[in-house]
C-alpha cells in the first residue's frame, strides 16, 4: 500500500493537520493495523522534500503535529498518474500450498486430507470476514468483499486440485 | 454452534437404481444451529437433504428428528412432519404462479387450517421482515428474481419451522442480490430459532453458516457426529 499516494489523495480534497490525515487513513484503510506516527510524518516530510505538498499553515503554539498540510498541482498531477496505473495482478498460487500436495502425493501421503484441511481454515476465516462484513459500515464490505472473493477463488482451485489428483499422482510418478 | 442435536443422520444410504447417491452419509445439525453442506456437483448434497427432511426414503441408516425416527414414519406422518416442522426453499422459488407473494407466503399457514385473516396478518408481518412489503399483492411472475427469492424465504418461515432446508437459494441470483438473500435468511433463521440445513456450493455463500460439512461421492464426514452421538 503506498501511503504517500494515499495521502495525496486525501489531501485533493482539502487540507488536513498530520494527525487527523493518520485518523481519516486507519478508519477508512486500515482499521486493524493503524499507522504509526512516526510513519505519518515520515511520509510527509517526504512529499513535502518532492514538492508534492506544501505547509498550509501552522497553528501557534502547536509542535510539528499542528502544521496544516495542502496538495501542490504536481501532487495532484502525481496522485492522477498513480490511480490511473493498473495494480499489478498475482496471478500465482501460494508456492507452499503446491509444494505440499506435490510432496504428500510423492511420499505417499494423503493430499486429499491436506486439501480438506486446507478448506476448512479458508472457511474458517470467509467466515470471520463475512461477519465483518455484515455487521460493518460500506467500507467494511468493500474490504471484506475482495478477500472473500480472493479466498473462494483460493478454494475453486483447491476443489480443481482434488479433481486432478489422480492425473497429478500419476505424473509424479515419473519425477 | 448449539450443543443440542436436533436432526442427525448415521450412514444413510440411498439409491436411486445401480447409482449410488448416498453411501454411508451420517451428519448432525443442532437447535438452531445453520450448516452448510457442500460438495461438488453430482456428488449428493441435494439427496442428503431429501434424506434428512423426510422427501424421500432412506434404503438403509437412520434419520432421527428430535426424538423421532423419520426412517419408521409412514409417508402420511413424514408429509405432516414437514408441514409442521419444516420449512424449504429452493433454487427457483417454486412460488404458486397464480397466487400473489402475500398468498403464497400464507399458504402453509393455509394448510394448516389457520384462518385467512391470520394467515395473511402473519404472512405479511414475514414479508415486511424480508423488505418486500411491496410485492405483496403482486403475481411471483412479476417481480424480480431477488424478490421472488426473499418472498419464498418468507414462506419457509411463516409457519415457524424448527429446520429450514435451503438448496442452493442463491443460485439463480446475482451477487448482490445472493448477498441481500443470504443475510436476510440467516438473520431471520437465527432471530427465530431456526436450524437451517443450506445446500450450497458455494464458499462465499457457505460462510454465512456456523460450519460446513463436504460431501464428496455420497459420503459426508462430519467430526461432530461422533463427539455428539458418544
Amino acid at each position: 500500500m503506498s501511503v504517500g499516494h494515499t495521502f495525496l489523495g486525501m489531501l485533493e480534497g482539502q487540507p488536513r493537520h498530520g494527525y487527523d490525515l493518520k485518523r481519516a487513513y486507519d478508519e477508512a484503510f486500515s482499521p486493524d493495523r493503524p499507522l504509526a506516527y512516526g510513519q505519518v510524518y515520515a511520509t510527509l516530510a517526504r512529499l513535502l522534500k518532492h514538492g508534492l505538498v506544501v505547509v498550509d499553515g501552522v497553528e501557534p503554539g502547536g509542535g510539528p503535529e499542528r502544521k496544516r498540510y495542502a496538495i501542490t498541482e504536481a501532487g495532484v498531477a502525481d496522485v492522477r498518474s498513480w490511480l490511473a496505473q493498473p495494480v499489478k495482478p498475482e496471478p500465482y498460487l501460494q508456492n507452499v500450498l503446491y509444494t505440499k500436495i506435490v510432496l504428500a502425493l510423492m511420499s505417499g501421503r494423503s493430499a486429499v486430507d491436506l486439501l480438506d484441511v486446507q478448506r476448512t481454515e479458508h472457511l474458517r476465516l470467509m467466515r470471520e470476514l463475512t461477519r465483518r462484513k455484515t455487521s460493518g459500515d460500506l467500507a467494511d464490505q468493500l474490504i471484506c468483499d475482495h478477500a472473500l472473493l480472493h479466498l473462494e477463488a483460493d478454494l475453486r482451485w483447491l476443489e480443481l486440485t482434488a479433481d486432478r489428483l489422480d492425473d497429478l499422482a500419476a505424473r509424479l510418478h515419473h519425477i | 454452534m448449539s450443543s443440542r442435536a436436533l436432526l442427525v443422520a448415521i450412514d444413510v444410504r440411498k439409491s436411486y437404481g445401480p447409482t449410488a447417491a448416498l453411501a454411508g452419509a451420517s451428519v448432525t445439525v443442532g437447535a438452531g444451529e445453520i450448516v452448510a453442506v457442500m460438495g461438488p456437483s453430482g456428488s449428493g448434497k441435494s439427496t442428503l437433504l431429501h434424506c434428512l427432511a423426510g422427501i424421500v426414503p432412506v434404503d438403509a441408516g437412520t434419520v432421527r428428528y428430535a426424538d423421532r425416527d423419520l426412517t419408521k414414519l409412514s409417508d402420511v406422518e413424514r408429509s405432516a412432519l414437514r408441514r409442521s416442522d419444516f420449512g424449504f426453499i429452493f433454487q427457483f422459488g417454486q412460488l404458486v404462479p397464480e397466487l400473489t407473494c402475500l398468498e403464497n407466503v400464507a399458504l402453509p399457514l393455509r394448510l394448516a387450517a389457520v384462518r385467512r385473516r391470520e394467515a395473511e396478518r402473519r404472512a405479511s408481518a414475514w414479508l415486511h421482515q424480508l423488505e418486500v412489503d411491496d410485492v405483496a399483492d403482486k403475481l411471483p411472475g412479476t417481480v424480480s428474481g431477488g424478490q421472488g427469492q426473499r418472498v419464498a424465504v418468507a414462506r419457509s418461515l411463516v409457519s415457524e419451522p424448527r429446520v429450514v432446508f435451503a438448496d442452493e437459494p442463491t443460485g439463480a441470483l446475482d451477487s448482490l442480490n445472493g448477498e441481500k438473500v443470504m443475510v436476510l435468511l440467516t438473520k431471520a433463521a437465527r432471530d427465530s430459532g431456526a436450524a437451517v440445513v443450506l445446500i450450497t456450493h458455494e464458499a462465499r455463500v457457505a460462510a454465512y453458516a456456523d460450519r460446513e460439512v463436504v460431501v464428496r461421492d455420497g459420503a459426508v464426514l462430519d467430526y461432530s457426529t461422533v463427539e455428539r452421538a458418544a
